[in-house]
């Protein structure tokens, strides 16, 4: 039982970074962006590479992911998405062009990392046995943990304390609102979705150390993502990390108690009961 | 979604006669892309009856597949059953399965239901998976049959047709005119009484219904069954691109979005093996930001503007 | 010496696009997946023995048919492991290529789907990798369906005949627990395997699936660790196998017997966990003692720039030196000719002498085993060299 809540918490850990990331794209940017799983990827990708070529520890690797991937979201922000933003006339015209533009960029993604690794990205970084609370784990997970623990607070404190982080705030509860009191929307919703697509890639590198990746495993991570921003409530970041406690330990004590075979549907079902009870997620006010 | 015409449907029954000759005339290779391309307009077709109108994006199409060549597959290998029952069985699980996803997600916004249908082919495959592995047992899905690409060729041409036909006739029912409303907006449609979950339930059903019937109908070509191949995602990805390319506006934009999409991917497939994907992630910038509402979209445009000089 | 410097020259000009020569040339055709959920395993044992086969008999003059030297011409294309892009691919080598000859697929449901096409054109197929208990109807069905790998049925035999030993050795009890890939072959030996292993009156104390693609399998090593059983048996493929022996090692799973299925023959295996997957078991296996097999994997390291597989890679390069040997013995491009000749004769291969009866070789490895840094044969039908079985012990260095 303990086993199930410190794996479960430990794999919550990545969860939670991955799924602030892409609500700051969502909540924020207004930017479905199914293309979420492949930076995800694509950070793994990088602490892959860099370890098996040059032998780089993947926590380095994290660091030198922020930078690029933050110019890199930002560019695609600024040339891909904005045309699409300033075009469309309603939030749902804006959805069905996001969701299509993010989708392909997805196969773009994709497309390029198999062009570089096609097979799985496979090594071994401190992948030494530990014992928490009596149960066995391993290194590589706890140490990934920690540090989605540290990003998620120094996320949060931004957000909360920081003038452009409150910034960021006002614009997930309203974009007109946020434009009327002399807040510059469009750069903010840049900023916010960069910095989403950094966190996810960070994400990707940790999630690496421990769980073996492959290029077009993208798809199963971003479903993950979405279906623990709308549990937790669009724009909610104090939702998301919870829940995404409460995935990873329902998928950890489904595999243990019930079956391996039925994580995703696990999933799934959260997520019809969402949809049916709460579709404005567990800490949500807006109504949809 | 516009309201289909008698002028139209000829057009279209003339296309289906001079198909049905393809295999006289083609063998091997160009028969081959012959039944593909059977097969993805039969499911871009039956997309666009749903996505056209409602502009709900389904990425569903791998599960219904998928469903559709597992049962036929279980059916046939494990407990000796004809394929036409199969068939038969495929159809009304692949209904049924849509139904009940439709109830659960279509009465909320469109996200969701894009979220729910994007993970659904790998969930459904864990879930058959398991099933099997647990209950049923297997020692391998084996399709066997004598039928050969001209049959399944013929197969899916009537498929295609009969999700043609049934659009048409939902286009001038009191069901097509409701969704044109909802199309248009969907308060609107709520505030003058229609029940629009229900209406796009219908629908979805009927996507999950043909969806089910292609899967079933190429599982001997197949001749053998792997969950992971025959519900493979990129199943449906190639279906919303199809259609897109062709324009979801009206009923017959598939066929001209499957039929040049396929021999471009073919041509490319052959000379750039390793860059495939990455065209079809081109394919979808250059209709998102070029063809929004594809090759369709583009021929009113250039009719309504002769007819605007004339 | 002239001559066979000429026709180097007139190899090197067609490949180059010329075509003068191209009466000297035979063309075969190889689809196969380097993308997809199965290039993992064929860009080990598929691709490499394809090029080292192609490179050496190029080498050597070309194939001497009917006293004619003729180069291959090699035709490659990636089917992204989707049956519908093969069965295309498939008919765009019979069709538009033209080939002379095709290397059989990569995978049992890709075989069985291009049997009917090959089957069209006459093209023998000896399939490699496609293991099944069908092979009768197959071949009944298709006559130019040739089996190489073994059975499902024998592949489980294997396994439970090392199980029965170690029970007889008291190294493990009646208890084994069992975990499987849910797809296709993974659910076809585990369900294979309850029958055969409680006839033999084991009791499957955890029996477990998990689906083709499970990122995280710690739960499955988990449960299986607090079962208690002392034989660990996983019908898994690549990635999962890396995946449990990883997993294996965190948890310190303490077994005697430790099995798993496909890849456990990679040298990559061995390369990821050192000695610590010593006394391992896994399917497949080789004699690597046999001198021809020796030389074998010298060649391939020296050619494609890899170390062999223990497995699968002996098999299909034996598959391509029977397809030589028939072509050259049958002194003809005659594709019926050619796998009448493979049904009436026997070849000499890295394998030693195979044969086929109704279509099946019955000579191939079941088990094999990591023993000091080598994964040897343990078990198997008709092959020599089979060594003793090591009890598991711990997972240190």
């Amino acid at each position: 039982m303990l086993d199930i809540l410190v794996s479960g918490l430990l794999l919550s850990g990545t969860y939670a970074l991955v799924a602030m990331g892409l609500n700051l794209q969502y909540g924020v940017a207004r930017i479905m962006n199914l293309a979420n799983g492949e930076v995800l990827v694509l950070g793994a990708l990088a602490s892959f590479w860099l370890y098996t070529t040059s032998q780089i520890s993947p926590i380095l690797t994290v660091i030198l992911v922020i930078p690029i991937s933050f110019i890199g979201n930002y560019l695609i922000y600024r040339f891909l998405l904005t045309p699409l933003v300033r075009r469309s006339k309603t939030q749902g015209a804006l959805e069905v062009d996001s969701i299509l533009a993010t989708f392909g960029m997805s196969f773009i993604f994709i497309g390029i990392m198999v062009s570089i690794e096609g097979g799985f990205f496979f090594y071994k970084y401190l992948s030494e046995p530990i014992q928490i609370l009596g149960s066995t784990t391993s290194l590589n997970r706890l140490v990934a943990f920690l540090i989605a623990v540290l990003i998620g607070a120094g996320l949060y404190l931004w957000l909360n304390l920081s003038r452009p982080g409150i910034a960021v705030r006002a614009v997930s509860v309203s974009t007109e609102a946020s434009g009327l009191v002399g807040i510059n929307v469009p750069r903010i919703s840049a900023l916010a979705f960069a910095l989403g697509g950094t966190i996810t890639a960070v994400g990707g590198a940790l999630i690496s150390t421990f769980i073996t990746l492959d290029a077009s495993i993208g798809v199963v991570f971003t479903l993950k993502a979405l279906i623990i921003v709308i549990m937790g409530g669009v724009g909610e970041i104090r939702g998301a990390i919870v829940a995404a406690v409460i995935l990873g330990i329902v998928e950890t004590a489904v595999a243990t108690l019930i079956d391996p075979g039925l994580t995703l549907a696990s999933a799934y079902f959260i997520f019809i009961l969402i949809l049916l009870f709460r579709p404005q997620g567990l800490f949500g006010r807006r109504a949809v | 979604m516009k309201r289909a015409n008698w002028q139209e449907l000829l057009w279209v029954a003339i296309i289906v006669v001079l198909a049905a000759f393809w295999p006289m005339l083609a063998n091997g290779y160009w028969l081959g892309i012959g039944v593909d391309m059977m097969m993805y307009i039969a499911l871009a077709t039956s997309w666009v009856l749903f996505s056209g109108p409602t502009h709900y994006i389904s990425l569903a199409s791998a599960a219904f597949f998928g469903v559709g060549g597992f049962i036929v597959g279980t059916g046939m290998s494990d407990y000796e059953a004809s394929f036409w029952s199969m068939l038969a069985l495929s159809a009304v699980v692949g209904g049924a399965l849509a139904a009940l996803i439709g109830l659960a997600t279509l009465r909320l916004s469109g996200v969701y239901f894009v979220i729910f249908t994007l993970g659904l082919a790998e969930m459904i495959r864990n879930l058959v998976s398991w099933i099997q592995n647990n209950f049923l047992g297997s020692r391998g899905l084996y399709v066997l049959t004598d039928f050969t690409d001209k049959h399944l060729y013929w197969m899916l041409l009537v498929t295609a047709a009969a999700v043609y036909l049934l659009g048409w006739i939902i286009s001038r029912s009191r069901l097509g005119f409701a969704l044109r409303i909802i199309g248009g907006d969907e308060t609107v449609a709520r505030h003058v009484g229609i029940n629009t979950a229900m209406a796009k339930v219908i629908l979805f059903t009927s996507t999950g219904f043909f969806g089910a019937i292609v899967g079933a109908i190429i599982a001997p070509r197949w001749s053998y069954i792997e969950p992971n191949q025959v519900f493979s995602p990129q199943l449906s990805f190639f279906v919303v691109i199809m259609a897109l390319l062709g324009g979801s506006g009206r009923l017959w934009g598939p066929i001209v979005g499957v039929v040049p999409f396929l021999l471009i991917w073919n041509w490319v497939d052959a000379n750039f093996p390793h860059q495939s994907i990455l065209v079809l992630g081109l394919a979808f910038l250059v209709i998102v930001y070029f063809l929004p509402h594809g090759f369709v979209g583009r021929i009113d445009q250039l009719r309504a503007r002769a007819r605007g000089r004339s | 010496m002239f001559r066979r410097k000429l026709l180097g020259l007139a190899a090197a000009l067609t490949v180059a696009g010329t075509s003068v020569f191209a009466a000297d040339m035979i063309k075969i055709g190889a689809i196969a997946p380097k993308t997809g959920p199965l290039a993992g395993g064929a860009v080990v044992t598929q691709w490499p023995n394809v090029q080292l086969w192609v490179e050496q008999v190029n080498a050597r003059g070309g194939l001497n048919v009917d006293g004619k030297q003729m180069q291959i011409e090699l035709i490659e294309y990636d089917d992204k492991t989707n049956p519908g892009e093969h069965i295309k691919l498939a008919q765009r080598l019979a069709t538009q290529d033209k080939v002379d000859f095709v290397v059989a697929p990569y995978g049992t449901g890709f075989n069985i789907a291009t049997a009917p096409i090959y089957g069209k054109f006459g093209y023998p197929m000896i399939a490699v990798s496609a293991i099944t208990d069908k092979a009768d109807e197959l071949t009944e069905r298709y006559s130019n369906l040739f089996f190489t790998l073994g059975t499902t049925t024998a592949f489980v035999d294997g396994v439970k005949e090392i199980l029965i030993e170690q029970r007889e050795a008291g190294t493990i009890g009646n208890e084994v627990a069992m975990v499987n890939v849910a797809d296709a072959f993974g659910i076809e030996l585990a369900d294979r395997a309850r029958e055969l292993f409680g006839e033999a009156g084991f009791d499957i104390v955890y029996d477990k699936s998990y689906p083709l693609g499970t990122p995280d399998l710690s739960p499955v090593m988990k449960g299986a660790k607090d079962s208690g059983a002392k034989a660990f048996v996983a019908w898994s493929y690549p990635p999962d196998s890396f995946g449990l022996a990883e997993q294996a090692i965190i948890e310190d799973l303490d077994v005697n017997v430790y099995y798993s299925a496909v890849a456990t023959s990679f040298p990559a295996f061995k390369g990821a966990y050192g000695n610590k997957i010593n006394n391992v078991l896994g399917a497949g296996g080789t004699n690597v003692d046999d001198p021809v097999i020796a030389e074998y994997r010298d060649a391939h390291l020296a050619i494609t720039g890899k170390v062999a597989d223990y497995w699968a890679s002996a098999n299909t390069y034996a598959a391509l030196q029977i397809l030589e040997q028939a072509i050259e013995g049958a002194a003809t491009l005659d594709r019926d000719v050619v796998t009448q000749f493979i049904k009436d004769n026997s070849f000499d291969t890295v394998m030693g002498s195979l044969s086929f009866e109704n279509q099946v070789s019955n000579t191939f490895w079941s088990v094999g085993q990591w023993q000091d840094g080598v994964f040897r044969g343990v078990k198997g039908s008709n092959v020599d060299g089979a060594v003793s079985v090591r009890a598991k012990d711990g997972w240190s260095d």
